[in-house]
C-alpha cells in the first residue's frame, strides 16, 4: 500500500437542467478509482451545488495510481427510476506521482459527457501522499518525469541523454465487442475513453521502468499514438528519449547559454573505419529492403529512399588521435543500445556534431485480430523490423544515431502502414555516458571554434559515397565537404549560421489505386509507395530550389492510405544554410527540340521559373552569398557562371568523378518534360502562392531569420473535409484538388490571423486522413507568434555581418592550416590572394564590431533579449581577438539595452489576466521563462451525436468539440497549477459522420506538457535585484528568449 | 471539389468586428460576404471569396455558440469553453445588448409579449432593421426585463450586475424597462418626434423621484413602478387651479417676477390658466392607469404643443417653469409644498428635455 489519494468534491456550477419540472437539479458526485467508489450526498435543487464533501481515500498501490484515472460523475438523484449521468471528469493523477511537479490538483474541470459535451463544470481537490517503497522488483515506475518537449527541457540540464526507449499494449477495441450491440453510445464512448485512458497510464508505467533501468530519470520527446485497427484491436504505443535530467537552480541556469558561443563543438571529421560505411545496396537513392513474411500476417517491406544531401565525404586527414579516441566512445557507446535512437529535435550545443541526411523506412502490414493482448509481440516484431531498417540507413550514411526520431501509422480497413523516419548523424559522446562529461567539456573549450557548420560536414566516406552525390566545400570553414543540400527531421540547431528567412515547403501528391481486398491490396499499396516517395522527393528539391534554399529541416512525410487512393504530404522547413553551396536553378529540358512554339513555350516557362526564383530570393531576403567570397576570396576557383541555370558545377578538381556517377541520372534540378505530366507538374510548382506580405510559415519550432518575438500567441487547429467528384477522376484532376485544398486552407488561416501582422505561423502540422472514399480530411495545427518587423530587418542585417565577420574569422584560422589547403586540392595559386584579402579583413575586423555596438546604443531594436546573444556571441569573438575597445563599446551598450528592455514588456505583463491558459505547440512561449514543468498532459476525448443537424451540422459538431477539448486541457492545466501547455499537439482528429442517420463521431487525442511560466518582465524585475554587473544576468535574458 | 466541413478553432477565440457587426445586424451569410466584398476587403489582404465565405461562416457558427451564454452574460465570464480577453467579452456583450434608435421608438412603452413579438415583421419593414436583429433587440428587453422585474435595488444597478453592461447601456435599460412596465404611450404621431434619449432622460427622472425606491431603497420593484402613493397624494394639488383666489395669485406672483424678461410674456400671461391647469390635471389624473399611459401625449397635448404655436423660446420656457414652481412656495394657503416639489422638479426637467422640434 505505497500510496493515498485523497479527493474532495467542492462544488459544481453551471450544471444543465435535470428536472423539466422544477427547472432545477438533484445533484451527487461519485468517485471512482480503480474498484473502489464514493459518493456525495446528493444536493438538492441547484444548479450550483455546494458540496463540500469530507476527504475520500483511497490506499492503493502506486502501480494502480500509474495506469488508474481518477473517475468522477456527476449524477442527478431520481427517486423513482434510474439516476441519470450530467457527465464524467477523468484526472490524470500523474503529475502528481513526481516530487517536483505538482503537489495538488484543485480547480474547476468541465464535465463532459460524450452525447451532449461539456455540461457544467465541478471543483475538485485532490492529493496523493506516497510512501517510499523499497521493493527493488516493483512494477511501478512513479518518479520518472514525462516531457513532450521534443529538446531538454527549459529548466534542466541533461546530464546523460541514455537513448531510445520504446514500449506498446495492445487490447481489444470495447467498440467492436460483441457487448456493443446492446449497450449505448454512450456506455461504448466511456469504456473506450476509460479503456484508452488505463492503456496509457500502462504504457507510460512500463516506459518508466525501462528508464529506471538505463538509470535514467525521464523521458524526453515522449509521443504515445493510438492505432485504432478496428475489428483487430487497439494498439498503444509510445516513443521517447530516456534522460537523466538535473533542475537547474534559476542562476545556474541561464549560465550554459553564456557559455554557447564559446563552447561550441568543433569536431574534425574523422577517418571512418572502411569496414562500416557503405554497400553497394545503397548506391542508387533508392534503397530496397528484402520483404519478409511474419508467420501469420502477410508484411511487405517497402523500398525506401534515404534523402541526403547530394555530397561525398570529406577525407578528414587531421583527425587526431583523441578525437578518434573520442569516435570510438561514442561508437561503443552507441553500439551497446539495440535503436541508438533519439525523439529530439534539438539539442544541447556540442551534442550534434554531423548530420547525414533522412532516414525512412515504410511497411505494408495485413492486420489480424489480437488474439492475446498479454503478447503484443507481432506488434512488436512489425516495428523492430523497421526500425532495424533505419539503422542500417544510419549506418550507410556513415551515421551511428538517428535523430529527430519518429513512427506513425495509416490504417485503412485491414491493410496499415507503418513508417518511421530520422535524420542519421553522429554525435557528441559526452551526453551519452558517464565520466565523460568533464573531460570532453575541456577538450572542447579548447578548440572553440565559432563556425556553426560541423553539423553540415558529411559524416559518411567520400570514396565510399553511399549514393551519388555533389559535394563542395564548406562555405564557412572551407575545410571540410558538405552535400549541396540537406534533408533533416530536426529543428535547425541554434548555432547554425543561415541567410535570410525560411519558409514552409510542401510536396503533396495523390495517387489512385484500384480497391482491391487482403493481400492484394498490400501488395498494389507496396509497389505504389516507392514512386510516391520518390515524387514527393522531387518535388521538395524542386521547390526547395524554387526558394533558392539549400536545406529542409524538419522534414516530416506522412503516407495515408484510403480504399481507393493514397495521399502524401510532406512538410518541411526551407532555410539558405551559409556553410552549403548557392543552389543552382532549375532548368527545363523539352524533349521534342524541333517543334518551334514548343521551344517558345519552353522558353516562356524557364523564365517564369528564373523569375520566381528571383522573386523568392528578395521575399525571403535571400542575398549574401556573394559578398563574403568577395572580400575573403574562394579559396576554391569554381567555374560558376553556369551554375545558376544548369546544375551547380564541379567546384574541385576530384569532383568530376562524381559528375560521371550521376551522369544519367534523373536529377533534380534539369526538368525534363516530356510529357503532359511533366508539364503539369512544373505548372503545379509555379501555383504555390507565397504568404500574404508581413506573413511568414515554417514547420519547425522557430522561424530562421526572426529571433524578435513578441508575447502575442494564438494556437488554432483547423479542420477541412473535402469531397471530391467521383466522375473521371484522374491523379492529375486528385493532385489539383489536393493541392487546391492545401493552399486555401493556409489562405484562409493568412486571412483569419491577418490582425496579427506581421507574424509567423510556427510548427505547421498538416495531417491528411481519407475517412471515406471520396472526402480528405486535412487537419492543421499551428501557433501564430507576433514580431517586430522592424527589429527584424536590424537583426538580418547583424546575421550577415556576423557571418561575414565568421568568414573572417574561420579564414584565420584557415592561416594555421596552409599546408592542409594546399594538399588538399588546391596547390598554392589560389591561396596568396586569398591571403592578402584575408589579412584586410582581419585587421578590419574589429570595426564592424565596434559599429555595431555604437549602433545598438541608438536604435531601439535592441532591447530584446536576442540581440544579447549577438551581443555576447560578438563579445566573445571580440574577446579572442583581444580587442580592447570593441569590448567595452559593448558594455557600455548593457546597461541602456536593458533599460529599453523593460520599458517595451512592462505593458505586455499588465495586459496578462489571471485564469488565461496559453497553449502552444512549441516548446516555450515567446517573452517568457518556464519556470516550473508540472507533468504531461494526455487525453482522449469521444464525441458522438443523434442530432447532427440541430447542432449545427457537421462543422457546428467538430467546432464545438475541438473548443471543448481545448477547454479541457485549459482546465486541467489550471487545475494543476500552470497557465501554459507547451508542445501541445493533436495526434489524432478521427472523424466519422453519417448524414443519413443524423449521426457523426469524433475521437481526439491530445498532448503536451502543462507549465507554469512567467513572463520576462517580471524575471527582469528579479535580475536587477542581483548587483551584478558583468554579462551574465544579462545573458540569462537572452536564453529565455530561445 | 466542395468542403464538408470546415472549421477553425483558436485557444483564443477569434472575434472579428466587423462581422460581429454583420451578425447582430441580422444578416445571413451570403449577404455578410456580399457586404464584406464591397468593403474592399479582398483588395486589401489578396484574399479570395471562398476564403471570405470560409472566414464569415466560421465567425457566424462561433457567433451562434456564443449567444446561448450571452442570454447570461456572467456565464461567459464563468464558462470555459471560448477563452476570451476580458476587453473583448465586454465588447461582445455590450454590442450584443446595444439596440437600434428606430427600433426601440417602435416598441418603447409596448407590452413585451408574444402579441408584440407577432409584429416584429411591421417593425422591420418599417424601420429598416431586419427581423432576425428585430427578434434578438426585443428578445433581449424581455430577457432583462424578465430577470429584474421583481428585484429590489435599483433598477440600472441590477441590470448592471446582471448583464455586465456599461453605465450608460444599462441605464438606457433601465428606461426601457420601466416603459415597458408602465406601458407608457410614445407611439403616437404627436409623439414621434421624441428621441429615445428624451424619453429615457424623463424616466430615469421619474425612476429617481416618482418610484418607491425615492424614498424607501428596501422595497419590491421600487424603481419599475410609480409610487402609488406618490401618485394619490398628487390629487391634492388641485386646489392650485380649483381655487381661484389660489390660481389668480400663483398668476400675479409669476408674472410680477417674469414682466420683462419673456420676449413671449403677452402670450403667457394669457395662457397661464391654461398652461397650469394642464400641468395640475396631469398630476391628479395620474391616479388611473390610462392616464398614466398617456402621460407623455398629455404633457405635449397640454403643454408642449400651446407653447409650441405661440413659438416661445426654450429659455422662456425655462425662465417660465421655474417662475412657476418656485411661486407655489409664496402660496400661503398652500400646504403640499414637497409633494410639488417632487412632482414639479421631475416634470420641469422632462418638458424643457421634450420641448424641441
Amino acid at each position: 500500500m505505497p500510496g493515498k489519494l485523497k479527493v474532495k468534491i467542492v462544488a459544481g456550477r453551471h450544471l444543465p437542467v435535470m428536472d423539466r419540472a422544477s427547472d432545477l437539479t438533484d445533484a451527487f458526485v461519485e468517485v471512482k478509482f480503480g474498484n473502489m467508489t464514493f459518493k456525495t450526498d446528493v444536493y438538492h435543487k441547484s444548479l450550483n451545488p455546494q458540496w463540500n464533501s469530507e476527504w475520500f481515500k483511497f490506499e492503493v498501490d502506486d502501480e494502480d495510481l500509474q495506469d488508474e484515472p481518477l473517475q468522477i460523475t456527476v449524477l442527478d438523484h431520481d427517486t423513482y427510476s434510474a439516476n441519470d449521468a450530467i457527465g464524467k471528469v477523468y484526472i490524470d493523477i500523474d503529475p502528481l506521482l513526481y516530487s517536483e511537479a505538482a503537489t495538488v490538483i484543485s480547480g474547476w474541470f468541465p464535465i463532459y459527457d460524450t452525447i451532449h459535451g461539456i455540461r457544467g463544470e465541478i471543483n475538485v481537490v485532490v492529493k496523493v501522499d506516497l510512501f517510499n517503497d523499497l521493493n527493488r522488483f516493483r512494477q511501478s515506475s512513479c518518479g520518472v518525469k514525462f516531457f513532450c518537449t521534443t529538446s531538454i527541457p527549459k529548466c534542466y540540464r541533461a546530464v546523460i541523454i541514455h537513448g531510445f526507449v520504446e514500449e506498446l499494449v495492445v487490447n481489444e477495441d470495447p467498440e467492436y465487442q460483441w457487448i456493443d450491440r446492446i449497450r449505448t453510445p454512450r456506455a461504448s464512448n466511456e469504456a473506450r475513453q476509460r479503456l484508452i485512458s488505463l492503456m496509457s497510464g500502462e504504457l507510460q508505467r512500463k516506459i518508466g521502468l525501462k528508464v529506471l533501468e538505463m538509470r535514467g530519470n525521464a523521458v524526453v520527446g515522449y509521443l504515445q499514438c493510438f492505432d485504432l485497427e478496428g475489428e483487430s484491436g487497439l494498439v498503444v504505443r509510445a516513443i521517447g528519449t530516456a534522460c537523466t535530467l538535473d533542475k537547474l537552480s534559476s542562476t545556474a541556469a541561464f549560465l550554459p547559454a553564456c557559455n554557447s558561443p564559446s563552447k561550441e563543438m568543433k569536431e574534425s571529421p574523422l577517418v571512418h573505419p572502411p569496414s562500416h560505411g557503405c554497400r553497394s545496396t545503397h548506391n542508387s537513392p533508392i534503397h530496397t529492403a528484402t520483404g519478409s513474411r511474419l508467420t501469420q500476417n502477410f508484411s511487405v517491406s517497402v523500398p525506401t529512399l534515404i534523402y541526403t544531401g547530394m555530397g561525398s565525404g570529406s577525407a578528414g586527414k587531421e583527425g587526431g588521435p583523441f578525437k578518434a579516441l573520442l569516435r570510438q566512445q561514442t561508437q561503443s557507446a552507441l553500439e551497446q543500445r539495440e535503436f541508438p535512437f533519439f525523439t529530439l529535435t534539438a539539442f544541447p550545443p556540442g551534442f550534434l556534431v554531423h548530420v547525414g541526411g533522412v532516414v525512412s523506412a515504410r511497411s505494408v502490414k495485413l492486420l489480424d485480430r489480437i488474439h492475446n493482448p498479454d503478447e503484443p509481440e507481432t506488434r512488436d516484431a512489425w516495428w523492430a523490423e523497421i526500425r532495424q531498417e533505419i539503422k542500417s540507413h544510419a549506418k550507410a550514411l556513415g551515421c551511428h544515431a538517428v535523430v529527430g526520431y519518429s513512427e506513425s501509422t495509416s490504417i485503412c480497413e485491414e491493410v496499415c502502414i507503418l513508417s518511421a523516419s530520422g535524420t542519421a548523424a553522429v554525435l557528441n559522446p559526452r551526453f551519452l555516458q558517464d565520466g565523460t562529461v568533464e573531460g570532453c567539456l575541456e577538450q572542447r573549450q579548447e578548440e572553440n571554434l565559432p563556425a556553426g557548420c560541423g553539423f553540415c560536414h558529411i559524416p559518411y566516406d567520400e570514396l565510399n559515397m553511399p549514393f551519388p552525390a555533389h559535394l563542395t566545400y564548406c562555405y564557412s570553414c572551407r575545410k571540410q565537404k558538405v552535400p549541396d543540400v540537406l534533408f533533416t527531421t530536426i529543428d535547425l540547431p541554434t548555432d547554425a549560421t543561415v541567410i535570410g528567412k525560411g519558409c514552409l515547403i510542401q510536396a503533396r501528391l495523390c495517387r489512385l489505386k484500384k480497391k482491391a481486398q487482403a493481400e492484394a491490396n498490400a501488395t498494389a499499396i507496396s509497389n505504389l509507395l516507392p514512386f510516391m516517395e520518390y515524387e514527393v522527393h522531387t518535388q521538395l528539391m524542386n521547390k526547395l530550389k524554387l526558394k533558392g534554399m539549400n536545406a529542409l529541416f524538419g522534414l516530416r512525410i506522412q503516407i495515408t492510405v484510403g480504399e481507393n487512393m493514397l495521399m502524401g504530404l510532406a512538410s518541411a522547413t526551407g532555410v539558405y544554410l551559409t556553410a552549403l553551396p548557392t543552389p543552382g536553378g532549375i532548368q527545363i529540358a523539352g524533349k521534342t527540340p524541333n517543334d518551334g512554339s514548343y521551344e517558345q513555350h519552353i522558353s516562356h516557362m524557364q523564365k517564369k521559373i528564373n523569375d520566381t526564383i528571383a522573386k523568392n530570393k528578395e521575399l525571403y531576403e535571400i542575398n549574401p552569398p556573394e559578398i563574403p567570397e568577395e572580400i575573403i576570396g574562394s579559396p576554391i576557383p569554381e567555374p560558376r557562371q553556369r551554375s545558376r541555370l544548369l546544375r551547380s558545377q564541379s567546384e574541385s578538381s576530384d569532383e568530376v568523378i562524381e559528375l560521371d556517377l550521376s551522369h544519367g541520372k534523373k536529377d533534380a534540378f534539369v526538368l525534363e518534360i516530356d510529357d503532359t505530366d511533366a508539364m503539369e507538374d512544373v505548372h503545379s510548382l509555379l501555383t504555390d502562392v507565397p504568404p500574404p506580405s508581413g506573413f511568414y510559415s515554417c514547420n519547425t519550432e522557430i522561424m530562421p531569420g526572426i529571433n524578435n518575438w513578441t508575447s502575442e500567441i494564438q494556437m488554432f487547429t483547423s479542420v477541412r473535409v473535402s469531397r471530391l467528384s467521383n466522375i473521371n477522376l484522374t491523379n492529375q484532376t486528385l493532385n489539383k484538388n489536393f493541392n487546391d485544398l492545401c493552399e486555401n486552407l493556409l489562405k484562409s488561416l493568412y486571412f483569419k490571423l491577418r490582425s496579427m501582422i506581421p507574424c509567423c505561423l510556427c510548427h505547421v502540422n498538416f495531417t491528411v486522413s481519407l475517412p471515406e472514399d471520396e472526402l480528405i480530411q486535412v487537419t492543421v495545427t499551428a501557433v501564430a507568434i507576433t514580431f517586430d518587423k522592424h527589429q527584424a530587418v536590424q537583426t538580418t542585417k547583424t546575421h550577415v555581418e556576423k557571418s561575414l565577420q565568421r568568414a573572417s574569422t574561420d579564414n584565420e584560422e584557415l592561416l594555421q592550416f596552409p599546408l592542409e589547403l594546399c594538399t588538399d586540392s588546391l596547390g598554392p595559386h589560389p591561396f596568396s590572394p586569398a591571403k592578402e584579402h584575408l589579412e584586410s579583413a582581419s585587421s578590419n575586423s574589429g570595426i564592424p564590431a565596434a559599429q555595431r555596438a555604437t549602433s545598438i546604443d541608438y536604435s531601439s531594436f535592441a532591447d530584446r533579449c536576442n540581440s544579447w546573444i549577438e551581443l555576447i556571441k560578438l563579445k566573445a569573438q571580440t574577446i579572442r581577438r583581444g580587442s580592447i575597445k570593441t569590448t567595452v563599446s559593448v558594455e557600455k551598450a548593457s546597461p541602456l539595452t536593458e533599460g529599453h528592455f523593460r520599458q517595451r514588456s512592462a505593458p505586455a505583463c499588465a495586459n496578462s489576466t489571471v485564469g488565461v491558459v496559453k497553449m502552444t505547440p512549441l516548446s516555450f512561449i515567446p517573452g517568457a521563462k518556464i519556470t516550473k514543468y508540472l507533468g504531461i498532459i494526455n487525453m482522449f476525448f469521444i464525441r458522438e451525436t443523434t442530432s447532427l443537424r440541430e447542432e449545427g451540422g457537421v462543422s457546428g459538431f467538430l467546432h464545438a468539440f475541438i473548443a471543448e477539448v481545448f477547454a479541457m486541457v485549459r482546465a486541467h492545466v489550471a487545475a494543476l497549477g500552470g497557465n501554459a501547455v507547451v508542445s501541445y499537439i493533436m495526434k489524432q482528429c478521427v472523424f466519422m459522420e453519417n448524414p443519413n442517420k443524423n449521426q457523426a463521431q469524433c475521437l481526439i487525442n491530445v498532448s503536451g506538457d502543462a507549465v507554469i511560466f512567467v513572463r520576462e518582465s517580471e524575471l527582469e524585475i528579479m535580475s536587477t535585484q542581483q548587483p551584478i554587473a558583468s554579462c551574465q544576468p544579462a545573458c540569462g535574458g537572452g536564453e529565455i528568449a530561445t | 471539389m466542395t468542403n464538408e466541413l470546415d472549421i477553425f478553432v483558436g485557444n483564443t477565440t477569434l472575434i472579428d468586428e466587423d462581422v460581429y457587426r454583420l451578425w447582430l445586424d441580422g444578416y445571413s451569410v451570403s449577404d455578410a460576404v456580399g457586404l464584406r466584398v464591397r468593403s474592399g476587403i479582398l483588395e486589401q489582404t489578396g484574399a479570395t471569396a471562398g476564403v471570405l465565405q470560409s472566414d464569415t461562416m466560421d465567425h457566424y457558427r462561433t457567433f451562434h455558440m456564443l449567444e446561448r451564454l450571452l442570454h447570461t452574460p456572467p456565464k461567459l465570464l464563468h464558462q470555459l469553453v471560448f477563452q476570451i480577453p476580458p476587453s473583448r467579452q465586454a465588447l461582445l456583450i455590450e454590442r450584443y445588448y446595444a439596440f437600434d434608435e428606430a427600433f426601440v421608438r417602435e416598441v418603447l412603452g409596448k407590452k413585451l409579449s408574444k402579441g408584440t413579438k407577432k409584429d416584429l415583421d411591421d417593425i422591420s419593414t418599417k424601420t429598416g432593421v431586419t427581423l432576425k436583429s428585430c427578434r434578438r433587440q426585443f428578445d433581449n428587453f424581455k430577457r432583462v426585463f424578465k430577470v429584474v422585474e421583481e428585484m429590489r435595488g435599483s433598477l440600472a444597478g441590477n441590470i448592471q450586475q446582471h448583464f455586465l453592461l456599461s453605465d450608460r447601456l444599462a441605464r438606457d435599460y433601465a428606461a426601457v424597462v420601466f416603459f415597458a412596465n408602465n406601458r407608457f404611450e410614445t407611439g403616437k404621431k404627436k409623439l414621434q418626434y421624441l428621441t429615445f434619449g428624451d424619453l429615457a432622460f424623463c424616466a430615469e427622472l421619474m425612476i429617481q423621484n416618482w418610484t418607491p425606491g425615492a424614498v424607501d431603497s428596501q422595497v419590491d420593484d421600487m424603481d419599475v413602478d410609480l409610487d402609488k402613493e406618490f401618485l394619490q397624494d398628487l390629487k391634492e394639488l388641485k386646489v392650485l387651479v380649483a381655487d381661484k383666489d389660489l390660481l389668480d395669485l400663483h398668476k400675479s406672483l409669476v408674472c410680477t417676477a417674469l414682466r420683462g424678461k419673456l420676449s413671449v410674456f403677452p402670450e403667457m400671461e394669457a395662457n397661464f390658466k391654461n398652461l397650469s391647469r394642464g400641468l395640475v390635471n396631469i398630476a391628479s389624473k395620474l391616479t388611473h392607469t390610462k392616464d398614466v399611459r398617456d402621460l407623455f401625449v398629455d404633457l405635449v397635448e397640454k403643454f408642449i404643443e400651446p407653447c409650441r404655436s405661440d413659438r416661445w423660446p426654450l429659455n422662456d420656457v425655462r425662465l417660465f417653469l421655474n417662475q412657476y414652481s418656485a411661486s407655489v412656495h409664496s402660496l400661503d394657503g398652500f400646504r403640499h409644498q414637497a409633494l410639488w416639489d417632487r412632482y414639479m422638479v421631475t416634470l420641469r426637467s422632462c418638458l424643457l428635455r421634450m420641448y424641441h422640434d
